[in-house]
């Protein structure tokens, strides 16, 4: 089937299967930075923006998206490039498998929520599992790309 | 210093986080052929028959493989250095299969869809035969797992199929029941371990292409590219010199990629049909059909005076390595000599025990590498001791541990696999560690515990610990560096990056001795044609020992410079410096960009290029002290981790940032393996926790509060004085947790993980006895 | 789950004329648990924007479309004004929001998965829902049901009224579906109490809520004897997160908590 998406602002038409779900058709796509960790909605690697809001791409099924906006990490770069910095500085920066989809939900978390606290930023990111940092540095990190602007 | 010991991004993580493709799936060929493998769904079983003529005859499946097709060579899957102290017990397939998850077939076809079709249509008869599975029952078994004659040692490790042990090992020094027997007071009990998984957030994953000249070239997820490359060559019997192995950007390992995973078949398959193919293995696949920490039982005897001193130390272990030896008995052996040594001046010390099989998922390397299963049994123990005593547990690790200029014969004694290396400790900080997270931690306002009054009460324990930086005599490591025109350089080295920033901080150390900024070093790493060697990302050897090969480059390189600088500005080499831009003689001057473009272009062409190797003469440990405060329900018996404070001594920290970062993250991993993270199996041996929804890893609202600092330290024998950190971070969490448990409640839990059940059931069975807390 | 043909339908009475005309078709809500299924579906019936994606005040009730996303659940207002923000803190603790931004309140109803967060303080409240079909039913009366639902879920009904709730959950990590999870409301005298993820599906503890009705006694008493009277009323099982046993001393000490807390 026909799905016409609008990808980090592109319009786009993909040929997709009725369950298919989103994380194949970007990466078929040669989105390759939506990554795969557990094909179950666990681990959070997985994450895009549609119409902003973070999903597990894992279990959206495509066709659900019809006409919707989906962003990865590649249509927030200027972002991505701003918090990577602040994870140098932290030590935050490991293995990197995590850190787009950790980027999108950061951006996401930036729209929604004005100046969250400690617990508000983990609780809005709870759902992304980092296995190399211990979340401290990733923590440290957040903080600080949120007080710049 | 000027590059080392300051803080630096890692060279990859603004591209990785701006999601650029690097890892193996991402530099798959297009049109690869998509391999699939069909599983064993019993723990133990032999093929009787198996038929592939309807999944060959499928449209769009290009090929399928048993284990009829291969010859009889069992390896093992080990990166380990060669001949490796693992038995060799694994074939690329073969008619048994021990564990739910093991291989059973192979099937490559033109995409997903149709190589898991395949699988359905293979038909497969199988004689099944009742499992072992429980490790406790495994010695001496009616079953045996490892029948098959052909299955080796390379070497004496104490190899017993017929009793289903893989390995075993004993050593004592001096006479430990003697010493037990004139001690005031004996402590002794017993431990146990469970099994942890590593998710790794990247799957393993292999591309394997056949190129222009016929080689087999590799892509692979791996900690072990050169150890990995001779596996393969050994068990498809293929020549070493034509296949190459390339690692690319590693989503994670922590030892779970320490070893070969997918290589072998698809390897075999790129050399069968002379097309690409790719395998990615799925969560489930990671779970079962790769490797877990080795689950552990300790049975401990400790011997003390009542002034404290401790005498003796009396450890015996089983461990369970599932249905292949891979690390077997070297994992073993760490439990014992990076945990024993800790307390130094004992009189005696027995360490002995089986490594046996079963049919569960294998055991592998797993980040701590016994150390940590050996630090819960030891560290506990030791704070069951001092209750005994009734001795102060800080002060009894102050009186009893190992200090900077001191030995263990322990280290002599015991290495990986081998005998080690005796070494006294040139830098040892244990005692300002714990001074210091004592002061983190708040210790002596709140130690031993704090009631809340609603039900909740806090308690804080302690432990230390102790790890390793590389194997001695047996880890080599090397570096080449080339220099370019425009003055900048090339660090080519075969250390293995997985996430942890080794190109980051190897190029910081080239860049100290060059005395040029580590942006003017480009880092190209772990390709088995283009790179010198390099043992892999394991036993925390990458700072110290691929670190000193890197030093040791660095500076033959300085001295080329100086040479050819004299040279072109035709003065002696006497008197000539080189201070990271110019070579300079007195009044003469050359730019190092000059010198570069001249060498290549203009006079005296020549490529400068430096290698250099290095191999340690011993392995000094990193040293940690570790503090936990902890909040208990003594309703609930949830276990809250309010804060935990490790003080570290690593020597220099080449980066800090990073090595906070591996701190950090070995604290979480450890306080996974504490209190949250257990690998379960049914009662027929499938793996219950086989997906991230049923084994669960820490998250963010787990860990509130961790303080990670650093003790000054210079470990001469190191790079700028750095020993390594990869791992010394997992060690103390089980330990630490359990013994502040037991100061807030009073429940001392002897098998890992610490669960809000097993709490509140120790609690319920304090209150039926009537016991004061 | 496999899935055939995707259609998305343009109006309700499309939807049920689909479902009710292929037992082999099902209605994809969030589609968040899809992959959980092992089944074959042959027409997979989208029903997003149909406007049953709503959070309004109607009358005496607040009325959510089935269609409406948990983290959209968590995050309004109105919801988190009834009964001490008791849905917003349950919805809160469901995994984390790349999932809630799919998953929705019908699907997760309609499922009625004992892991679920969020049915155990909706059974305490007289939730409503509303089929396309069958009409109005009372959220404990379909949790009781046996038959498999074919009907559309359009929305659910809370009553709004003064009242207090309480909701506990206890997890392994904070993620991870709950060992027990426990639901206390008072409101308008009448004291109900939910117990979920037993781990089967969310019931009532019926002689526990009698008891409380009864008690003349002091207060901290009474609490103390119903709780103990939920927990040897309720069945538990057991399963790699937790024992039976556990889950029943669990629903002992939150019962009691709970009663304790909206009694106060």
């Amino acid at each position: 089937m026909k799905l016409k998406l609008i990808v980090n602002g592109e319009n786009k038409t993909f040929d997709v299967k009725p369950d298919e779900y989103l994380l194949d058709t970007l990466r078929n796509n040669n989105y390759v930075s939506v990554r795969r960790g557990c094909d179950n909605t666990s681990c959070g690697v997985c994450t895009v923006l549609v119409d902003g809001k973070p999903v597990a791409s894992c279990s959206y099924l495509s066709l659900k998206a019809e006409g919707r906006n989906v962003t990865t990490v590649e249509g927030i770069a200027e972002e991505a490039a701003k918090l990577a910095g602040f994870f140098g500085e932290e030590g935050a920066d490991q293995c990197g498998f995590c850190n787009p989809s950790v980027a999108l939900t950061v951006y996401a978390m930036k729209k929604e929520l004005k100046n969250p606290t400690d617990d508000e930023i983990r609780s809005y990111l709870v759902g992304n599992l980092c296995r190399c940092s211990g979340y401290m540095g990733q923590h440290r990190a957040i903080k600080a790309y949120l007080e710049v602007d | 210093m000027k590059y080392v010991n300051h803080k630096r991004p890692s060279i990859d993580g603004k591209g990785l986080m701006m999601g650029k493709p690097g890892y193996t799936d991402d530099l798959a060929e297009q049109g690869s052929l998509i391999v699939k493998v069909l599983r064993s769904p019993h723990a133990f079983a032999r093929i009787k028959t198996i038929d592939t003529s309807k999944a060959e005859a499928l449209e769009g499946v290009e090929i399928v493989l048993t284990y009829k097709d291969f010859g009889r060579v069992p390896v093992t899957r080990a990166g380990q250095g060669y001949p490796e102290p693992s038995p060799h017990d694994k074939f690329v397939l073969d008619s048994y299969v021990r564990h739910v998850g093991d291989e059973v077939a192979v099937a490559a076809a033109i995409n997903k869809e149709t190589a898991e079709e395949a699988l359905k249509l293979i038909d497969v008869e199988y004689e099944v035969f009742e499992p072992v599975l429980d490790y406790e029952k495994a010695y001496g078994n009616k079953t045996i797992i490892h029948p098959e004659p052909e299955i080796h040692e390379m070497f004496p490790i104490g190899l017993d199929p017929k009793k289903n042990v893989a390995a075993s090992y004993n050593m004592h020094i001096g006479d430990i029941d003697k010493t037990l027997a004139e001690c005031d007071t004996v402590l002794e009990t017993t431990f146990r371990t469970q099994a942890q998984a590593h998710v790794m957030m990247e799957p393993h994953t292999v591309n394997a292409r056949i190129d222009y000249q016929g080689r087999l070239v590799l892509y692979s997820s791996t900690q072990t590219p050169f150890h990995t490359r001779r596996i393969v060559a050994e068990a498809l019997q293929y020549p070493l010199s034509k296949i190459r192995v390339i690692k690319p950007r590693v989503g994670g390992g922590f030892g779970g990629k320490q070893c070969v995973h997918g290589e072998m078949l698809v390897s075999a398959v790129a050399l069968r049909t002379g097309k690409p193919a790719k395998m990615v293995y799925t969560r489930q696949e990671v779970f079962e059909s790769t490797f877990s920490r080795h689950p552990m039982r300790f049975d401990i005897k400790l011997g003390a005076m009542k002034d404290g001193t401790l005498k003796g130390m009396d450890v015996k272990v089983l461990s369970d390595t599932g249905a292949y030896g891979e690390h077997a008995l070297t994992v073993f052996m760490v439990a014992g000599s990076k945990v024993l040594p800790l307390y130094n001046k004992v009189d005696s010390v027995r360490f002995t025990g089986d490594i046996v099989y079963t049919n569960r998922t294998p055991a592998g390397a797993f980040r701590g590498y016994g150390a940590i299963q050996g630090n819960y049994a030891l560290e506990t123990a030791v704070d069951m001791l001092c209750e005994k005593l009734g001795m102060d547990p800080v002060e009894f690790r102050q009186k009893n541990m190992i200090n900077e200029g001191e030995t263990s014969p322990i280290f002599e004694i015991m290495g990986e696999g081998t005998a080690g290396t005796a070494m006294y400790m040139e830098t040892c900080k244990l005692d300002y560690c714990i001074e210091r997270g004592m002061e983190l931690i708040g210790w002596k306002e709140k130690y031993p515990r704090k009631d809340l009054g609603n039900g909740k009460v806090r308690g804080v324990g302690m432990a230390i610990a102790m790890q390793g930086s590389g194997i001695p005599y047996i880890d080599m490591g090397s570096a080449m560096i080339k220099l370019n025109d425009d003055g900048f350089f090339n660090l080519i080295i075969g250390a293995t990056d997985i996430g942890q920033g080794s190109d980051t901080i190897l190029a910081q150390i080239a860049a100290e001795s060059l005395g040029v900024h580590p942006d003017k070093i480009v880092v190209y790493s772990s390709d088995s044609d283009l790179t010198p060697f390099d043992c892999g990302a394991y036993a925390s050897s990458t700072t110290y020992v691929s670190g000193n090969a890197v030093r040791k480059a660095a500076d033959k390189m300085k001295m080329m410079i100086i040479e050819e600088g004299a040279h072109a500005l035709e003065v002696p080499v006497e008197g000539t410096e080189f201070d990271g831009t110019d070579i300079t003689n007195g009044e003469s001057k050359i730019s190092l960009k000059d010198l570069s473009n001249r060498l290549y272009y203009n006079e005296d062409q020549k490529q400068l290029i430096a290698v250099d190797s290095y191999v340690g003469k011993k392995s000094p440990p990193p040293f940690m002290a570790g503090f936990a405060e902890v909040e208990v329900d003594t309703n609930t018996g949830k276990v809250e981790l309010i804060d935990y404070a490790a003080v570290v001594d690593c020597g220099t920290t080449i980066s800090p940032n990073l090595a906070r970062g591996q701190v950090e993250g070995g604290l979480v991993q450890g306080i996974g393996m504490a209190m949250y993270e257990d690998v379960r199996y049914s009662g027929s041996g499938k793996m219950i926790t086989n997906n991230m929804m049923t084994y669960r890893i820490p998250t963010r609202k787990e860990i509130r509060s961790l303080k990670v600092e650093f003790a000054e330290s210079y470990e001469e024998s190191g790079p700028y004085g750095a020993k390594s950190v990869g791992e010394i971070g997992i060690d103390t969490p089980p330990a630490v947790i359990t013994n502040a448990v037991y100061n807030a409640v009073g429940v001392r839990i002897h098998s890992l993980p610490i669960t809000g059940e097993k709490v509140l059931m120790g609690i319920m069975e304090k209150r039926q006895k009537g016991e004061k807390q | 789950m496999k899935i055939k043909k995707y259609i998305k339908a343009g109006s309700v009475e499309e939807a049920y004329g689909i479902l009710e005309g292929n037992p082999k078709a099902a209605v994809v809500a969030g589609g968040a648990w899809l992959k959980l299924l092992p089944t074959e579906v042959d027409e997979a019936i989208d029903i997003s924007g149909l406007g049953l994606d709503t959070i309004e005040k109607k009358g005496d009730f607040l009325e959510i479309g089935s269609m409406v996303t948990l983290r959209s659940i968590e995050t309004s207002p109105e919801v988190r004004a009834l009964y001490d923000g008791v849905i917003s803190d349950a919805a809160e603790k469901i995994m984390g929001v790349t999932v809630r931004n799919i998953a929705t309140i019908g699907g997760t109803i309609a499922g009625k998965y004992g892991f679920s967060d969020i049915i155990t303080p909706l059974m305490t409240l007289g939730t409503q829902l509303e089929f396309y079909k069958g009409g109005s039913i009372g959220l404990v009366e379909f949790m009781n049901e046996q038959a498999k639902s074919r009907d559309l879920l359009l929305k659910i009904r809370i009553p709004v009224a003064e009242g207090r709730g309480f909701y506990k959950t206890m997890k392994i990590t904070a993620i991870d579906f709950p060992i027990l999870n426990t639901a206390v409301s008072y409101i308008g005298g009448k004291t109900v109490i939910a117990v979920g993820s037993r781990p089967y599906k969310a019931a009532l503890a019926e002689k526990a809520m009698a008891y409380m009705d009864t008690c003349a006694s002091q207060e901290a008493d009474c609490c103390e004897r119903a709780a103990m009277t939920a927990a040897a009323e309720m069945k538990f099982g057991s399963n790699s997160r937790g024992s039976a046993e556990y889950r029943k001393q669990l629903c002992e000490a939150f019962v009691r908590e709970g009663l304790q807390e909206v009694k106060s």
